[in-house]
Formats: structure tokens, C-alpha cells, sequence
């Protein structure tokens, strides 16, 4: 039996449910409404729901929020704004009945593991964004959860503060050793910190699997566009291919029709050391084609140019959807 | 006084000024004619001194029950859903709308001698509460307790419930989280609160003689005191005014963030 095991509804907003074992970095992803935040405050007890979450032998949806043993980190960190950072990281203990001294330097302690240390004396209001998320993280941490909840916490950082966050959110989590829900929006949190990406569309689960399996094999057009893939669906057969092998010609190509398309060249945006085409496909999807350059002055490849964009039959990754 | 839109026409103007006048002549007039230089004097007799004592006394303790009631009472009506709230909370303003002196009528009819309560209360301990100082803290609580739970609840609504919820899962209980996060974060509007309960008991005089009668020591206020000395002793009457004015201006100088700001 696993050690976590889910199955929610909230009406009208998300019906899911998965298994996870302890040390699981569960990235939850999906397009915006999806039910990504529904359901972690499904699970910590603040919207109403129907189902059971199994944690080891206890249905924690039987039981009030405060016995539940989960840490929140919510978007907008909810830091007490009248307790000074060390205050705020010192009342979960507190609030379960540790002495004041003994909380206060578990307070410390978090905060220091967070690299805020030096901001314990601080009210939120004098922090910043990352900093207060970091305290966040902390004061989440510091009661010592089985299950540890964070939604978006990376939403509406700086991007350069994300991502020194996420890399050490990513050792955190993998210290922390409880089973850790993370709701993003970004594929590089799913990739860096997840050891699971759970995607959801539509209130349901989309995909459940690793985040090697989750990228290279996508079933959600959503997740296709996050992690810059192409994905044709075929039927139940779901074909998918990187940008990068794609060949872009003026004229047709010989080869399978299944992997040659006509299309119109729609945007045109840098990508590394590449230029990352999007093709309007006469009777498709879009798809996404990588061309160094040079190709691109060769061919004239401006935005209206008519192409033929095609693929070898052996860079195709074929695969089944998922049955829902 | 002119913008794009035009003049402010003149029936809209002379009504303004005149309301302005009505609101301001009378207070001008009591500071004019007060009797400044007999000030200390009348500062100093034995009534008004009992009277100013009384008052304040029985407005910080009405005050302390109100608090303690009021603020209960708005947690309640702002963090709990329960069927009949509405109802409650509407029984709860009935007394803001009421006449001070139906309100007397009203609590003589529960505690007076032969009350509802007050008249097995009186058989089985002896003591009951008209003509008392407790009286006229009960009068007060009555009339003020709706300010409180109006003002806390308005800041309870306010304080995001969120914090409430992080605290839960934190693991606080709901007291707990009451405690530490809930009161600290309403505290302006509990402090609003217990200023306006503080200034409508120091003014009140319908419900406190109707119910605690005025007897000098006891149960007589600065009002009630106002009151009675208008025609036999009109400097004294004029003197009490003009500290009742001074602590009113007090109050609203106090309150000045919640109920004078422009948008």
C-alpha cells in the first residue's frame, strides 16, 4: 500500500485521484482553472471536498486542519504581517505546545536553513518577495509535516530570484524526506524539483508519471507547449517530436506524407543559439521548428513565408494515451 | 468653487450654508457664553466632581463589558456560519435605532423591581438593579454594546480570514488562532470600537434616568446632572457642556483615521 493515497472531489472544480510514496516531489501542473490550487486546499482542509486522503493509516479529510500534520506554503506567503519573521517561523511550534525558548530556536534554526537568518527580526512588510517566501517555506517547515503542500510558491518572483529558490527549494524538498505537493505553472520547477509531475486538465488527471515520462511523452497540449514540444494526435496514437528535428524546405519534401506538412511561418523568436519557428499547418496544429541561422537567411524564412516542414520517421516518439 | 462642470447653482448652495450654520451656532455659542472665568469654581464644586467621576467611572467599566461581550459577539456573526445570523445580527443593531428612553422602559421591564428577571433576582438575593451604579453601567452596555459588535465585526470582515486559515494549518486551534492572530489583526477596529462605546455611555441620558433614576453619588452622570442644573443653575450646566464638548472632540480626534477620511 502506498503511503499516500488521494482520491478528492471538489464539485465543479476538480475530481482526482493517485498514490505517492515517501520522498515524492509531486508536481502538480495544468493550464489555469485546471483545479491545481482546489485541490491542494482540498487536501489541507480549506475548501470543502468529498473523498479520503490516505496518509499511512489515517484519512486526514476526517480530520480538523490543525491535526492534518501538513505544511502550507501559500502564493502570497499569509505571513503574520504584526510577528517579526522569527515570530511567524516560531508559531507553528508554538501553537503545538512547544516551550517558547525551545520554539524559538527551531525558529532560528529553519530560518537560518532557508539563508534568511539574518532577517529573523524583520515584520513582512520588510521583506521581499523571495525573502518572505523563503519564510514562508520556513515557518511550513518548521512543524515538522508528513505532507507538505506549496501553491505556486514561485509565482510572481523575480525570475532570477525563482530561480535560485527553486534550485534550493529542490535540495529541501529532497532533505525534507515527507511526501511534498508543489503546484506550478512553470515546466522547470516539474523537471528540477519533481520527482513526479502530476498534470491536471479540466479538473481530472490528465497524466501521473515521472518527469522524464510526463516530458518526453506529453497527452495535454498544455504540457506539450510547456516543455516546447510538438504533439500530433493520431487517433489514441499520440506522436510526439522535439523542434529541433524538424526540417523546414521551400519545396516538398520526399517521405511519408504522415511526417511532411505545408504550412505558413507565423512567428519567428530566438532560441539559444537557434531560431525557433512556429508554422500555421494548413490543416493541423501549429508546430514548432528549430532552424540554425544560417538555414533561416538561406531559405528567407520571415513570418508569411510558405514552408513545408517534415520529420524523419525515426525521430518520431509514438505512444498511447492514456484512457480517461 | 467653480470647476467645468459650471457654478454651483444657489438652491443647492444657501441650504448647505444653512445646515453648516445650524450644526456650528450652537456649539460657538456654548463657548462663547460659557462662564470661563467662574471655570475653575464650578470645576471645583462637590455635584459636578461626584457627577464627572460617575460618569467616567461607569463609561470605562460600561466600556470593559462591552469588549468583553461585543467582541465574542462579532467573531461569531464574522468567522462562524450558522443559521440564524442574520436574524442575530439584526437583534443586535435593534438598540442603535431604538430611543435611548425605550430602551429604559425596556430594561425596567427585564430588571426592574417587579421585572421579568429583576423581580425573582430581588426575591432570591435581595438586590436589584435600578437606582444602582450597576444600573447605569447596564444602561450603558446596553446602548453601546451595538457600536462595538457593529466596529469589530466591520474589522473582523476586513482582516483577511486567510491568516486564520494558515494558522490552522499550522496547528493552531481555533482560540488559539483567535489569540494570537484574529484580535492583533482587529485591533484597530476593537480599539474604534471601545472609544465610540466609551463616548456614547459618557453621553447617555435617555435610558440611564429612565432605568437608574439620578441620585447625587449614585446614579447621577454628567448628563443627568446637565440636565437638572440647566434652569436652576445654568453656569454649571454651560461648564459640564463644554467637557462633555471637549471630550467628544477627543473622540473624534481619536477616530479621526476611520471616519474623516476623503475621498
Amino acid at each position: 500500500m502506498s503511503a499516500l493515497s488521494i482520491s478528492v472531489e471538489v464539485p465543479d472544480r476538480v475530481s482526482a485521484a493517485f498514490t505517492a510514496e515517501r520522498g515524492d516531489v509531486i508536481a502538480v501542473i495544468g493550464p489555469n482553472g485546471a483545479g491545481k490550487s482546489s485541490l491542494v486546499k482540498a487536501i489541507a482542509g480549506l475548501v470543502a471536498c468529498s473523498g479520503s486522503v490516505r496518509l499511512d493509516d489515517r484519512d486526514l479529510l476526517r480530520l480538523p486542519v490543525r491535526d492534518r500534520s501538513i505544511g502550507m506554503v501559500f502564493q502570497d506567503q499569509l505571513l503574520f504581517p504584526h510577528l517579526d519573521a522569527r515570530h511567524n517561523v516560531a508559531y507553528g511550534p508554538r501553537a503545538r505546545g512547544v516551550r517558547r525558548a525551545e520554539a524559538l530556536r527551531s525558529a532560528d534554526h529553519w530560518l537560518q536553513r532557508l539563508r534568511v537568518g539574518d532577517l529573523a527580526a524583520r515584520r513582512p512588510g520588510e521583506l521581499s518577495g523571495g525573502q518572505a517566501q523563503r519564510v514562508a517555506i520556513a515557518r511550513a517547515l518548521a512543524t515538522d509535516p508528513d505532507l507538505l503542500l506549496l501553491d505556486e510558491p514561485m509565482t510572481g518572483l523575480d525570475v532570477g530570484v525563482a530561480t535560485s529558490l527553486r534550485i534550493e527549494l529542490a535540495r529541501h524538498l529532497a532533505e525534507f524526506g515527507g511526501i511534498s505537493l508543489l503546484v506550478t505553472h512553470d515546466a522547470l520547477d516539474a523537471l528540477t524539483v519533481a520527482t513526479r509531475v502530476l498534470v491536471l486538465d479540466e479538473g481530472r488527471v490528465a497524466q501521473y508519471g515521472t518527469p522524464d515520462d510526463v516530458t518526453q511523452r506529453p497527452v495535454t497540449d498544455h504540457v506539450a507547449r510547456l516543455v516546447g514540444l510538438n504533439v500530433l494526435r493520431d487517433g489514441d496514437e499520440l506522436r510526439a517530436f522535439d523542434p529541433s528535428a524538424v526540417t523546414v524546405d521551400l519545396v516538398a519534401p520526399s517521405g511519408s506524407a504522415r511526417n511532411r506538412w505545408p504550412g505558413t511561418v507565423a512567428v519567428v523568436t530566438p532560441h539559444g543559439a537557434a531560431l525557433r519557428l512556429v508554422v500555421h499547418v494548413h490543416d493541423g496544429p501549429d508546430l514548432l521548428a528549430d532552424v540554425t541561422p544560417a538555414a533561416a537567411t538561406e531559405l528567407g524564412l520571415s513570418v508569411g513565408r510558405d514552408v513545408w516542414v517534415s520529420v524523419k520517421q525515426t525521430s518520431v516518439r509514438s505512444y498511447t494515451a492514456p484512457a480517461n | 468653487m467653480s470647476d467645468t462642470l459650471g457654478r454651483p447653482p444657489a438652491r443647492l448652495l444657501i441650504p448647505a450654508a444653512l445646515g453648516t450654520l445650524l450644526l456650528v451656532l450652537p456649539l460657538v455659542a456654548l463657548v462663547l457664553t460659557a462662564p470661563w472665568s467662574l471655570l475653575g469654581e464650578q470645576l471645583a464644586s462637590e455635584a459636578l466632581r461626584e457627577a464627572m467621576w460617575l460618569s467616567v467611572l461607569t463609561a470605562t467599566v460600561a466600556t470593559a463589558i462591552c469588549l468583553a461581550l461585543g467582541l465574542p459577539l462579532a467573531w461569531l456573526l464574522a468567522r462562524v456560519d450558522f443559521p440564524g445570523r442574520r436574524i442575530l445580527r439584526t437583534l443586535v443593531i435593534v438598540p442603535l435605532v431604538l430611543p435611548p428612553v425605550v430602551a429604559g422602559v425596556a430594561l425596567v421591564s427585564a430588571f426592574g423591581r417587579t421585572g421579568v428577571i429583576g423581580e425573582p433576582l430581588r426575591e432570591a438575593t435581595g438586590w436589584s438593579l435600578p437606582y444602582t451604579t450597576a444600573g447605569v453601567i447596564a444602561a450603558h452596555v446596553f446602548v453601546s454594546l451595538p457600536f462595538v459588535v457593529i466596529s469589530i465585526e466591520g474589522a473582523l470582515r476586513s482582516a483577511h480570514k486567510e491568516y486564520d486559515a494558515a494558522a490552522a494549518t499550522l496547528g493552531a486551534t481555533r482560540w488559539h488562532a483567535f489569540r494570537t492572530v484574529t484580535v492583533p489583526l482587529a485591533l484597530p477596529g476593537i480599539m474604534a470600537g471601545g472609544v465610540l462605546a466609551w463616548a456614547r455611555s459618557l453621553g447617555e441620558f435617555g435610558a440611564t434616568i429612565t432605568f437608574a433614576g439620578n441620585y447625587p453619588g449614585t446614579t447621577q452622570t454628567m448628563p443627568t446632572l446637565i440636565y437638572l442644573s440647566i434652569n436652576s443653575d445654568p453656569e454649571a450646566a454651560k461648564t459640564l457642556s463644554l467637557v462633555l464638548l471637549a471630550l467628544s472632540l477627543a473622540v473624534l480626534v481619536v477616530l479621526r483615521d476611520r471616519w474623516l477620511v476623503t475621498p
